[in-house]
């Protein structure tokens, strides 16, 4: 009997054991990854990488300066795109949860959210780029508002479910239409954590290459034209990487720093704000 | 509720959600239409012809979808133990100061892009694995599963990788998972005098289902992974069941070949690649939702409405 008792503690031991390990598994090559692009990228990060344009092969120097506000232009454009369509869908969803039509909704948006981000370049490339024969920054946007909209939304949708219902109840109870108690009301109420969701999103959609290779393609020159191919730091970094040239291989380096600094920061600042947020909820 | 400004507000709203249901539709009728030259002419043999030779106009996808189900069936393989452990550590033996801690490190796995994992496995994991296949032993190299030279570049590497990106996915829907088991479950174990394990193993024996959800939403992202495995995998349509053998996945031959292709027969080989790449995404996340939403959602009522009872009583 204490045998048996001891041999179950042994093997309870070793699975708690094996869960630990797994914890550590998944964070060594978390802290490799970090660990190689800190100390690979900042050792070609300076003033010249955000400034100048992409040097010529053999000439040491350059920067991605081109790459950089292509990125700027391609993450607006998706966000002047998914924002509305996004915020106000949350809004149907969490309005009439109950309906039908809102869970088809929401099983769409998880679908989007599941469809690979190169399938979404692929349509977006059928729909905007075939079309007119010409690779644009317009095309690379879509693509990233495509991806954008199901993350906004059921973050929305989540957010605005959580707003207490007698807020609402309060605003109707003062004779506000069902619009009015929403957009002045319940929405305002859930805004500080639909904007943490929306920075997360505007993060993680920097950092897609997949959707922009046949979209927004590239561009070795400077260009805000929303109508021409237009860099950006994505494409830009896996060009670089894919080349044989030391020098190049140094800002793909570089330009991996900057996407995880942007990732990282983002993430550290919507962390702190949901963390004040939380905090506010327990007190109210 | 009958008003009409009510209802305003209801289509108005309701026009926007629709926008998401069109795009899902149009994404799968535009793949549909722009691939039907190449449905038309090659048919199924698409799926079972093993030659990929542009130039000569030969196009067969079999190298591709094995590929991509058999990197991603291997990352899983790794991925899933790893995940649920993580789950388990995080929501049952983690004391509670170090969670929020642990959960944010696992998401921050999630939220490095793609590329920076790609360039990191090229230039640092594959030289690593390059080495590791160099000081396999003989013996094994007979077998068909470590057989060919030691590229480094192939199926091993990008099986790695796929591992660690998929890792958060997987282990926060466990988590997710496991919260929603009753807390009532473990407590009947320990008052049975079961050890760690054996409660922790009635959890996760109740909520099997949404463990079994959640392995697959991790699959459906491993299948439609782009730029990190086309970095490391090789690009070679070679079919092969060697993990050393660098190979090729769907998404991957998307990625390199598309903005290069100059026949229509060619554009629209790769989109019906896109479009099968879809379905079968289409099919694997919504059988995985539907596990998880079957397993989280009759057990969340009874929870929430006897946790806050016992939580007055405390």
């Amino acid at each position: 009997m204490t045998r048996g008792v001891r041999r179950r503690k042994i093997t309870s031991s070793i699975f708690v054991a094996f869960c630990a390990l797994s914890v550590l598994l998944a964070l060594v090559p978390l802290a490799f990854v970090l660990f190689f692009v800190v100390s690979q990228g900042i050792q070609s990060l300076n003033v010249a990488f955000f400034t100048h344009m992409p040097a010529p092969v053999g000439e040491p120097g350059g920067g991605m300066a081109n790459a950089i506000v292509g990125t700027l232009i391609l993450v607006t454009l998706g966000a002047l795109f998914a924002i509305p369509i996004g915020i106000i869908s949350g809004v149907y969803m969490s309005e009439y949860a109950g309906t039908r039509f809102a869970s088809l909704v929401r099983f769409a948006a998880d679908t989007l959210n599941g469809v690979p981000s190169i399938v979404i370049g692929v349509f977006v490339y059928g729909i905007a780029v075939l079309p007119f024969k010409q690779f644009s920054a317009l095309a690379g946007g879509l693509a990233l508002g495509v991806m954008m909209i199901p993350i906004i939304a059921r973050t929305t949708e989540e957010l605005l479910l959580l707003v207490p219902g007698t807020m609402r109840e309060g605003a109707l109870a003062l004779g506000a239409t069902h619009a009015r108690a929403v957009f002045t009301v319940v929405v305002p109420a859930a805004l500080p954590g639909i904007i943490t969701g929306l920075v997360l999103a505007l993060a993680r959609i920097a950092g897609e290459t997949a959707p922009l290779l046949f979209t927004s393609l590239n561009n070795k020159f400077f260009t805000t034209k929303l109508t021409q191919p237009i860099a950006s730091l994505t494409v830009q970094v896996f060009a670089y990487a894919n080349s044989p040239y030391q020098d190049w291989h140094r800002q793909a380096w570089a330009g991996a720093l900057v996407l995880v600094t942007i990732v990282l920061t983002c993430s550290l600042l919507a962390r702190f704000a949901t963390r004040r947020l939380e905090g506010l909820g327990s007190s109210r | 509720m009958k008003k009409p400004e009510n209802l305003g507000f209801r289509l108005g709203t309701g026009l926007f959600g629709l926008v998401l249901v069109v795009l899902v539709a149009a994404i799968g009728a535009e793949l549909f239409r722009q691939s039907w030259l190449s449905v038309q002419k090659f048919g199924l043999n698409f799926w079972r012809t093993e030659v990929w030779d542009p130039v000569a106009g030969e196009f067969g996808a079999y190298p591709f979808i094995w590929g991509t189900l058999y990197s991603s069936i291997l990352a899983l393989l790794l991925a899933a133990p790893i995940s649920l452990g993580i789950a388990v550590f995080i929501s049952e033996l983690a004391p509670n100061r170090l969670k929020p801690v642990l959960v944010f490190l696992t998401e921050l796995l999630a939220a490095i892009p793609s590329i920076v994992y790609g360039l990191w496995g090229m230039f640092v994991l594959v030289p690593a694995v390059r080495a590791f296949e160099m000081s396999i032993p003989q013996a094994l190299k007979a077998t068909p599963f470590f057989s060919g030279p030691p590229f480094g570049l192939g199926m091993l590497s990008a099986a790695l990788i796929l591992a660690v990106m998929v890792i958060p996915f997987t282990s926060s829907v466990a988590r997710e998972v496991l919260k929603a088991v009753p807390t009532a479950q473990r407590e009947g174990a320990y008052a049975l005098g079961a050890t760690r394990l054996e409660a922790i193993s009635a959890a996760l024996y109740y909520a099997r289902t949404g463990i079994v959800g959640a392995i697959m939403l991790g699959f459906g992202r491993a299948l439609g992974e782009t730029m990190a495995v086309t970095m490391v995998i090789g690009n070679n349509a070679k079919v092969s069941l060697s993990l050393l053998a660098p190979q090729h996945t769907m998404a991957a031959v998307l990625a390199n070949e598309f903005s290069e292709a100059d026949t229509n027969l060619y554009l629209s080989a790769l989109i019906e690649i896109g479009l099968v790449l879809f379905i079968m995404t289409l099919i694997i996340n919504s059988l995985s939702r539907l596990l998880i939403w079957s397993m989280a959602r009759p057990m969340k009522a009874p929870v929430s409405a006897v946790v806050p009872a016992m939580e007055s009583a405390a």
